[in-house]
């Protein structure tokens, strides 16, 4: 038997320090495998056939020719593909009749035994269908538009405190304008794979996603299975930002596929197939009405987000909820419309619903800002409210006006003359500009077991996923610091669906959820061992820790992150190039578990910012009901020569009401605010406001 | 080497290694690596050399490797980041990226790495880029932009391109 328990005197708390990321040297030696890359034996190549039309039936499928070819084993559609179980997503019920519902699902699955042959026999599968016309473009005049009872994740479509008409129709400034922003794709690095493998009644997957128990529950309903019967593993994931937090076509192909044959199937989607089958951001159009009097406190804020969904299942992105919390208003009205369209649904894509709202709003306070010749930093404070402005509920904490006045000591901004379109540098118009950033910082159950070893050591078991995050370093730490051992004491295990219910990586609330799971487990099992006079018997000790009756017990408060972001652009108004030299972005986002990790994670989302701001645009073919553009030179990320100075820093907040370790997650919040803050320093630089997204060559100089 | 209409029969160099190999002749280098000899660190980005994940040395200059015909390395010599170095012995540039983390997923980074030291050698080369203000000097000097354009190649959606170029500017000399 050992002593496990190091006297809490002589450590120093693992959490804040910047601690390298625990997997790096498996990601930079090649060594951590992701999904499509577990070789099993007698394992056979899936290749998806997409249908080339956007609405209409297949009238036949010919699988002869295909079959004839060397290596092909079997065609899979929806003749011979295994009845599904509606799982509450309608487009995972893939193959299973002869309807199309938009350009790009999946018709049918090429199963071969090279990755070449599965290729070349979905090349020549001969398919033929009965087009009809479709309807693709999101427009706000659509006589099918609606309004949802909910918009994500579960939010009323709707709000209204005050009367929003007669605020505006006496205020002494009015801002009224329209903002658009298109859709845009998640394009994590990894394509979505799924090794799929059933051993008589019971499949397991390696899949790439961001929830491996969310994948499991909704395996489990597509195939009638009890949970024990599905496992999925996901211990390396190459990205995700949303289009990997629920299960997506390429598991449930690949299972189907796996069933069929009765041999392992992998399904590895193409950078181009990713464009149609695995969602998007949905394209908005946000009118914004804001009423002030001459110094800027607001007296009316209105805000109305038109955006898509597709027909067969409902995505309403919560665009306009934003602005029910950030800026105090006595009269606040919020809502969102929906069209179906003949496309695939729109989903989740990093801070859905902030990101393109925030670009609204925060647009049009700079041009509130503007019009009443009140400085942008000083109209927020102007506008901080006591109470969040829609409900009346309290704050958890509410940090906005520091990172703002820190931001702005960074930056330099007092020294910055507010008049747009007067500073020149060489061929460059130099401007600056700048924004807030906010996301809810929430928590959702977990499940978690730890086991006490009697070498001294533990053992963490828990779904969670590190999809980049660096999670995996951040729990290591939490446990070890909950246990009150040295970091080497203590092996994390994640990515297992048969580690429990946990949340996914998503919402910004992964790291908050497990988190809690893990010191709820960690704080049992020392209560344990205070029983054992802190020795471990012989067959080792495990705590397991259910969060679902803490989550449900929180106070009624609102939670969230706050942040300012402030940026220098460069803009050739010949040419209409805008650079980004500067950015500087400061957060309040409570407990920040690891320093080095953290500052990675906000970084990249301020990159992805800059990219939505000047690059990002999934085009719309009206003519074939397609995005254009689907692939990666098409469809343009930020590279890194797009990226200089990027400096991030955070506001040293404790939050107690979030969870046990005050985390608020910041996975989300970096993209928020980032792409006004970039239009707002462009009307600096060239006196125009870009109010449609990107800010494209052609757009600055038309 | 030997041939059918379908598949060739060829010896390639891998991490020093001589591979006799027998492939369907569309078969890329990338897949070769990651199918044929569970090289995985070569990662499939978008197979159309439009993202460097893939990317690898062939006799020491970079490639993406999903736009090279496996029959065409015979008798060339890959390096890929398995080769570079392995968890008790890393080399420099991985170092590099641990040390500065430049990376997050993890899914490009084995092709940054490769890259890396690929820019490194060209620049050492004296071969210019976009970013080379005298495309006639003989000597390159690696600044930040100068990198920053060399490895724009290699495209990272997590953004760890600040920690990337400061990785690189760690070991560039």
């Amino acid at each position: 038997m050992t002593s496990t328990l190091d006297p809490a005197t002589t450590r120093t708390p693992l959490m804040g320090q910047g601690i390298n990321r625990l997997d790096a040297i498996a990601k930079v030696t090649g060594e951590a495998r992701y999904s499509g890359e577990y070789p099993l034996d007698g394992m056979i190549y899936g290749w998806v056939v997409q249908a080339p039309i956007a609405k209409g039936r297949i009238r036949d499928i010919s699988p002869a020719s295909t079959l004839s070819m060397p290596g092909v084993l079997a065609v899979l559609d929806y003749r011979n593909a295994p009845r599904l179980s509606d799982a509450g997503d309608s487009e995972l019920l893939l193959l299973q009749g002869d309807r199309v519902y938009y350009r790009g699902e999946a018709v049918a699955v090429v199963l071969a035994q090279s990755l070449e042959q599965a290729r070349a026999g979905a090349d020549a599968l001969d398919v033929s269908y009965l087009a009809e016309s479709h309807d693709v473009l999101l427009r706000a005049d659509h006589p099918d538009m609606y309004t949802p009872e909910l918009v994500n994740p579960n939010f009323p479509s709707a709000s209204n405190v005050g009367d929003v008409d007669a605020a505006l129709a006496a205020a002494e400034v009015v801002i009224d304008r329209v903002y658009a922003t298109p859709a845009e794709h998640n394009n994590p690095m990894e394509p979505h794979a799924t090794t799929a493998h059933w051993n008589g009644d019971t499949l397991l997957v390696f899949d790439s996603n961001q929830g491996a128990s969310s994948v499991q529950m909704s395996l489990c309903r597509l195939f009638d299975l009890p949970r024990s019967a599905v496992q999925v593993k996901s211990e390396y994931v190459g990205g995700g930002f949303g289009a990997k937090g629920s299960a997506r076509p390429p598991v449930v192909l690949a299972s189907m596929a796996a069933r069929l044959l009765g041999r392992p199937v992998r399904v590895t989607l193409t950078r181009q197939q990713m464009f149609a089958m695995v969602g998007y951001r949905t394209p908005t159009i946000q009118q914004v009405r804001l009423g002030s009097d001459w110094s800027g406190r607001l007296q009316a804020l209105d805000h109305l987000a038109y955006s898509q969904t597709s027909k067969i299942l409902e995505f309403a992105e919560q665009t306009a909820v934003v602005s029910r919390m950030m800026y105090a208003t006595p009269n606040l009205r919020t809502a969102h419309r929906l069209l179906p369209l003949d496309v695939p649904t729109p989903r989740w894509m990093r801070a859905p619903g902030e990101a393109p709202g925030s670009f609204a709003l925060e647009s049009a306070m700079d041009e509130l800002a503007q019009a009443c010749n009140v400085d942008p930093i000083e109209l927020r404070i102007r506008n901080e409210p006591d109470l969040e402005p829609d409900s009346g509920r309290p704050f958890s904490s509410r940090n906005l006006v520091a990172c703002l006045r820190e931001g702005a000591r960074r930056f330099g901004w007092d020294d910055r003359d507010p008049r747009p379109a007067i500073r020149q540098d060489g061929r460059w118009r130099i401007g600056s500009g700048m924004a807030s950033s906010t996301y809810p910082a929430r928590n959702a159950p977990s499940t978690c077991q730890v086991q006490a070893r009697s070498d001294g050591t533990f053992e963490v078991r828990i779904t969670a996923s590190d999809i980049g995050t660096g999670a995996r370093t951040a729990l290591t730490q939490i446990a070890a610091d909950a246990l009150r051992v040295e970091l080497d004491r203590v092996e994390l295990r994640i990515g297992d669906s048969d580690f429990g219910p946990a949340m996914i990586a998503g919402g910004s609330m992964g790291t908050a959820s497990w988190s809690w799971a893990v010191v709820k487990a960690c704080r049992d099992l020392l209560g344990q061992l205070d029983m054992h006079s802190g020795a471990v018997p012989a067959g080792g000790l495990l705590a397991r820790a259910d969060t679902k009756d803490d989550v449900a017990a929180q106070a009624d408060v609102t939670r969230h992150a706050f942040g300012a972001q402030f940026l220098e652009v460069a803009v050739d108004i010949r040419t209409g190039e805008v650079r980004v030299p500067r950015m500087i972005g400061v957060f309040a986002a409570g407990h920040i578990v690891n320093a080095r990790t953290a500052r990675s994670q906000l970084i990249g989302g301020m990159i992805m910012g800059l990219g939505m701001a000047l690059l990002e645009e999934s085009l719309m073919d009206l003519r074939f009901g397609d995005y254009l553009n689907h692939d990666l030179a098409g469809y343009h990320v930020a590279s890194n020569a797009d990226v200089r100075s990027i400096e991030v820093s955070w506001i040293d907040e404790q939050d107690d009401q979030t969870n046990p370790s005050g985390i608020k997650g910041i996975g989300e919040i970096g993209i928020v605010g980032t792409a006004a803050a970039i239009a707002n320093a462009v009307w600096h630089a060239t006196g125009r406001r870009q109010r449609t997204l990107p800010i494209r060559p052609d757009r600055v100089i038309s | 080497m030997t041939s059918s209409s379908l598949s060739s029969s060829f010896t390639v160099t891998v991490n020093g290694e001589p591979q006799l190999l027998d492939l369907d002749n569309r078969t890329t280098l990338l897949d070769a690596l990651r199918e044929h000899l569970d090289l995985t660190g070569a990662k499939k980005g978008c197979d159309h050399g439009q993202c460097g994940a893939c990317t690898v040395l062939l006799d020491g200059r970079r490639v993406n490797s999903c736009l090279v015909l496996a029959v065409a390395t015979q008798g060339h010599s890959i390096t890929t980041i398995e080769g570079l170095g392995t968890a008790e012995r890393l080399h420099p540039i991985q170092q590099a990226f641990i040390d500065h983390d430049g990376l997050q997923c993890g899914y490009c980074t084995p092709g940054q790495i490769c890259s890396a030291v690929g820019a490194l050698d060209e620049a050492d080369r004296g071969w210019p880029s976009a970013a080379t203000a005298d495309v006639g000097a003989e000597k390159i000097t690696l600044d930040d932009s100068e990198i920053r354009e060399r490895m724009s190649g290699n495209l990272c959606r997590c953004g760890a391109y600040v920690n990337i170029l400061a990785a690189i500017n760690a070991v560039s000399p």
